[in-house]
């Protein structure tokens, strides 16, 4: 076993990768006073590219990857990632394309935005879109800070926030950035919105609620019209967050189910590559009443040709530079364009059957791994671990470290919150059956294993590239760059 | 890791904290259900010497890898003394919540908030 | 499979669990899937569409640049290892990723001479009112003090995200390209909870940071000191750690990312150890595992959104991770040396561009203040029309501002030829459009 080394610790005085293009015009000293100079350069590695190389593939083979086996992480809709994105995305017509270059040599950039964003206004059920934000959290604050815009608007100034106790972290952080308060609803116990914890929490000082629908507990909540009735009616807005898009396209729409706000994440249902943690792509769809307030530029058509333009006063303005993640809106709209209206419906079907069947296989084990809520689910699950803890002796984290040691990537465990030793489970449809009948078969043996050994499990995992960590060490000596 | 106690000349608050008064100062901290609810601890962020700290609010954040709680009052007053040795050594408060592990002293403001306090075996008996 | 689940459809999956009244009941109105030829076929015809900067030599700047990508970040971005896999909760089999973020960290820490980075945020404008947030939980007050000489995107970022928790941006005008230092000083009081700079400022000047630096902190001790730096100058600029300023941020494309009509790129974030605990966005840490390898995980996690919830740093979940792979390959591939070369070639070009632009009629220097890889000039004719004739010609000349403003950008890719093309179709394209006026 070979000593790990960072790029910093390889390569040696004197070698380069590249090859300056030699100065072709004449030199001319001091034209940068040497008090705005750098006395020393940064420390940087001297490596050649060989060396390059050979050290970020070797790292590339110490990751798992969704290429190489299931991911069934939950809310996150590890899907395949065709490489035709790829491909498309690398066109120097996309790739090389300057962000402000004028509108009239980028109409083909502009027609692209243009039908992704009827696109997902078709899919939304909402009419007006902005592409601009950078991920999906991005998304919630363009989406509360619509919110308050909207509020504002009418003289109204409100302070709170509702979100379900199976909320996102990242809801109730955009809520305190957007300066509101958070307020959190219960679940009843079929793992929807507690309606009478709602009816007592909503008044006119709650300036919006923030759902996920399906929700992280993998149920759709049936009473989404009442919610949307009650919210409604003491004049707040309805945000959806769209992390579970996946089990409705085709299906559902939330503007149809009264949303006024969603967010798409596009490295989710719309298969932008996830890339070990971004980039990512948080565009919006809002309804009439909130178009007033969407973030400027906007892509606007005029006999058949595409602007760019600020189209609101009232704008809350611009969330980042430019336009967005357009490398991402190639890839998703290659999707959409090959999966078209059929394709999609059938993903989300496939979705909810795939979830439905693995969680049937593992019906077996419902005694130590219960399903938390309901009978059904839609794309995703939670199983509780608590049962298996008390009687075998190990813990959700263990299960999970267990089944790297059998190929798979594990579950979301600890999350929602709601639930005790959660394991939050989320094939997608690009899984076959044979796959989803091996995991099924992979949890059942371990937890077999651990009956009669759980020690195998508690010091799992055994055989990647590195065991368990010390995460306490790290979170209390923070060691987050080389010493040189 | 310590076995579960709960030393008897200690008084108890429901938030998992307890008190070690001595005459008008009191020695605060957390409890063993507490720390062994948290894991294994590797932050704690304390007051500043000087400020105040009113009985049943939070004074103080202590973290884990995975989480972060609050760390309540069980008495008012003003913080004489913090424990310094906890920046390097968090886990302290793992290994001897009650003695090493100790979090601040107050010069107490109002001692008669002793009576709001409760015995290890009530506090215990309220653990389940 | 329908069997095993217990149920006769897979639409009775949804009848049982999606009432009626919302069911959508009709095809989504999308046109019909495509082969992937077809799809192929439709995104070439797109891209067909536009001119990017390989149909055009490009002078455009503002904030992305054409700087040349190294084959070996295509290659290693399209690797299934690292392109496919999720942010690294499981840190066993995402050593990879991990590392990567590690070293990323310390390359930009070096870079920017702060001794604490982060993983990356989204991009430039954001990671500017993201530093605005961390002030903002540091000191608790709602005064930003921001140059003029901010990125216009910039700025409009800040004062959105501002508006939400409740700060004000007052804007320090220029004066002849640089931020007034009178105007700074007098803006900035105790209320100020930061001070925002551009290195070099949106009009290509070098500022005096560390003056300006200097004087926030006289004036508001615990004002956080923001500079927003254009990452390839700072391989010869002196970076902000030794310029008094508190949190660096910046746009991360120059650095082996692609222009991609805006994005996705990367944001840096990097600050002074005082602000270690209030970082937006991941960091990963050094440690070993039980069998005393080193390896590497996510860390100090508990002030991200997923622990702290709605009393966290920020609100990132993804942030751009495989830019930032991009990012240290790129700063790996030029090298201590390299870097430095590049910065010195930009400086010397820059300069030389400016010298023959101004010496033409009707174009002058809108300031003359030291550049390092981006000018402004003044043009007696509109701004727009210009480069409108000017890429009629092949040659887009930069970025038209306000009426009569052009600002000029040079990366390694603009040679002394095109510089002296531009010159000349700059040139006959400002003498065309004057005479148009007077005609």
């Amino acid at each position: 076993m070979s000593a790990v080394e960072t790029i910093f610790e390889k390569g040696a005085p004197g070698r380069r990768a590249f090859v300056c293009p030699e100065l072709d015009v004449p030199q001319v000293d001091g034209l940068l006073p040497d008090r705005f100079r750098r006395s020393e350069p940064a420390r940087l590695p001297e490596i050649s590219e060989p060396e390059i190389v050979r050290h970020y593939v070797n790292l590339s083979k110490k990751n798992f990857d969704l290429d190489s086996g299931f991911y069934p992480l939950g809310s996150c809709t590890m899907k395949h990632n065709p490489r035709l994105h790829e491909r498309v995305a690398a066109l120097p017509g996309h790739a090389r394309l300057h962000p402000l270059q004028s509108p009239a040599h980028a109409q083909g950039a502009l027609e692209l935005m243009w039908n992704l964003e009827r696109a997902l206004s078709e899919i939304a059920g909402l009419p007006h879109v902005s592409l601009q934000p950078s991920a999906g959290s991005h998304g919630e604050l363009a989406g509360v800070l619509l919110t308050k815009a909207f509020h504002s608007d009418r003289g109204d100034t409100r302070h709170k926030v509702l979100t379900p106790d199976t909320a996102h972290g990242t809801n109730p952080a955009t809520v305190t950035m957007a300066g509101y308060t958070v307020v959190k609803v219960g679940t009843n116990p079929d793992g929807g919105v507690d309606l009478d914890d709602l009816r007592a929490k909503a008044d006119q000082d709650v300036a919006c609620l923030m759902l996920t629908n399906p929700n992280t507990l993998g149920v759709f909540d049936p009473n989404i019209a009442e919610i949307a009735e009650i919210v409604h009616g003491v004049g707040a807005t309805l945000y959806y967050d769209g992390a579970n898009l996946n089990a409705i396209m085709g299906l559902t729409r939330p503007g149809d189910m009264g949303f006024d706000i969603v967010h798409f994440n596009l490295h989710k249902s719309f298969t932008q590559p996830h890339g070990g943690g971004g980039p990512g792509s948080g565009p919006i769809a809002v309804s009439d009443r909130m178009v007033p307030y969407l973030m400027n530029p906007r892509i606007v058509r005029e006999d058949g040709r595409f602007d760019l333009r600020d189209t609101s006063e009232k704008s809350i303005g611009r969330l980042r530079g430019f336009q967005g993640n357009y490398g991402c809106f190639v890839r998703s709209y290659a999707y959409i364009r090959s999966l078209g209206a059929e394709g999609l419906k059938d993903a989300s079907e496939t979705a909810v059957l795939n979830a439905n069947y693995l969680l049937a296989r593992l019906g077996p084990l419902a005694e130590r791994l219960p399903l938390a809520f309901g009978k059904l689910c839609m794309h995703e699950f939670v199983l509780s671990g608590s049962p298996m803890k008390r009687e075998l002796g190990i813990k959700t984290l263990d299960l999970a470290k267990r089944l790297l040691d059998h190929g798979f990537h594990p579950p979301t465990v600890y999350f929602p919150l709601l639930v005790d030793e959660a394991l939050l489970i989320e094939p997608t449809e690009t899984e076959t059956k044979e796959t989803l009948d091996a995991f099924a078969d992979a949890i059942a043996a371990i937890l077999e294993e651990a009956a009669g050994d759980p020690e195998v499990a508690r010091t799992a995992p055994h055989t990647t590239p590195v065991r368990r960590l010390d995460e306490a060490g790290a979170a209390k000596r923070p060691v987050i760059r080389q010493s040189l | 890791m310590a076995d579960a106690s709960y030393p008897e000349d200690l008084l108890y608050h429901p938030e998992h904290d307890w008190a070690r008064i001595d005459g008008e100062t009191a020695t605060l901290g957390i409890t063993w259900f507490a720390q062994d609810a948290l894991g294994e601890v590797v932050f704690f962020d304390p007051p500043e010497v000087g400020s105040t700290i009113t009985a049943g609010e939070p004074y103080a954040e202590v973290e884990s890898v995975k989480a972060v709680s609050d760390v309540i009052a069980p008495m008012s007053g003003e913080i004489v003394e913090v424990n310094g040795a906890l920046a390097d050594t968090p886990e302290k408060i793992n290994e001897d919540p009650y003695g090493e592990g100790w979090m601040v002293k107050v010069k107490l403001s109002d001692p008669s908030e002793r009576d709001n306090l409760t015995d290890a075996a009530t506090y215990t008996s309220q653990l389940s | 499979m329908l069997d095993a689940i217990g149920v006769g459809s897979i639409e009775e999956l949804f009848d049982r669990q999606i009432p009626a009244a919302v069911r959508l009941g009709r095809p989504l109105d999308l046109p019909a899937g495509m082969a992937e030829q077809d799809v192929y076929a439709h995104l070439r015809e797109l891209a067909a569409r536009n001119t990017s900067a390989e149909d055009e030599i490009t002078f455009l700047g503002a904030g992305m640049y054409d700087h040349y990508v190294p084959a070996i970040i295509d290659m290693l971005l399209g690797r299934s290892e690292f392109l496919t896999p999720y942010t690294p909760y499981q840190p066993e089999v995402s050593q990879g990723s991990l590392q990567v973020m590690f070293e990323y960290q310390t390359a930009i820490s070096e870079l920017t001479a702060l001794p604490v980075s982060n993983a990356s945020v989204y991009e430039g404008p954001s990671a500017v009112a993201s530093a605005g947030y961390l002030a903002r939980l540091a000191n608790g007050r709602s005064r930003f003090v921001a140059s003029a000489g901010l990125h216009p995107h910039s700025l409009d970022t800040l004062r959105t995200y501002a508006r939400g928790f409740g700060a004000e941006v007052v804007e320090v005008p220029l004066a002849d390209g640089l931020t007034d230092p009178a105007a700074w000083a007098a803006a900035i009081g105790e209320d100020t909870c930061a001070a925002f700079v551009q290195q070099p400022n949106f009009l290509g000047a070098v500022e005096d940071v560390e003056a300006l630096a200097a004087a926030a902190k006289e004036a508001a001790p615990d004002a956080v000191v923001v500079g927003a730096y254009d990452p390839i100058a700072l391989g010869i600029l002196k970076p902000p750690g030794e310029c008094g300023v508190d949190v660096c941020v910046g746009e991360g494309q120059p650095l082996g990312n692609r222009l991609d009509f805006g994005g996705p790129s990367f944001g840096f974030f990097a600050a002074t150890e005082a602000y270690l605990r209030r970082m937006p966005g991941r960091i990963a840490g050094e440690t070993t595992d039980v069998d005393g390898r080193r390896g590497f995980v996510l860390t100090l996690q508990t002030r991200e959104q997923h622990i702290r919830r709605e009393k966290a740093t920020s609100n990132i979940c993804t942030a751009q991770a495989l830019n930032a792979l991009a990012g240290v390959v790129y700063l790996s591939w030029l090298g201590r040396h390299g870097l430095v070369e590049l910065a010195e070639l930009l400086l010397q070009r820059t300069h030389y561009a400016r010298e023959a632009l101004t010496a033409l009629d009707g174009v002058e220097a809108l300031h003359s203040q030291p550049v390092v890889r981006e000018f402004a000039l003044k043009l007696s004719a509109p701004a727009g029309k210009v480069v409108a004739r000017c890429q009629e010609q092949g040659v887009n000349p930069g970025l038209a501002l306000d009426d009569d403003v052009l600002l000029v950008a040079i990366t390694e890719q603009r040679s002394r030829a095109d510089i002296d093309r531009l010159t000349e179709v700059l040139g006959a394209a400002v003498a065309a459009e004057r005479e148009a006026v007077h005609a």
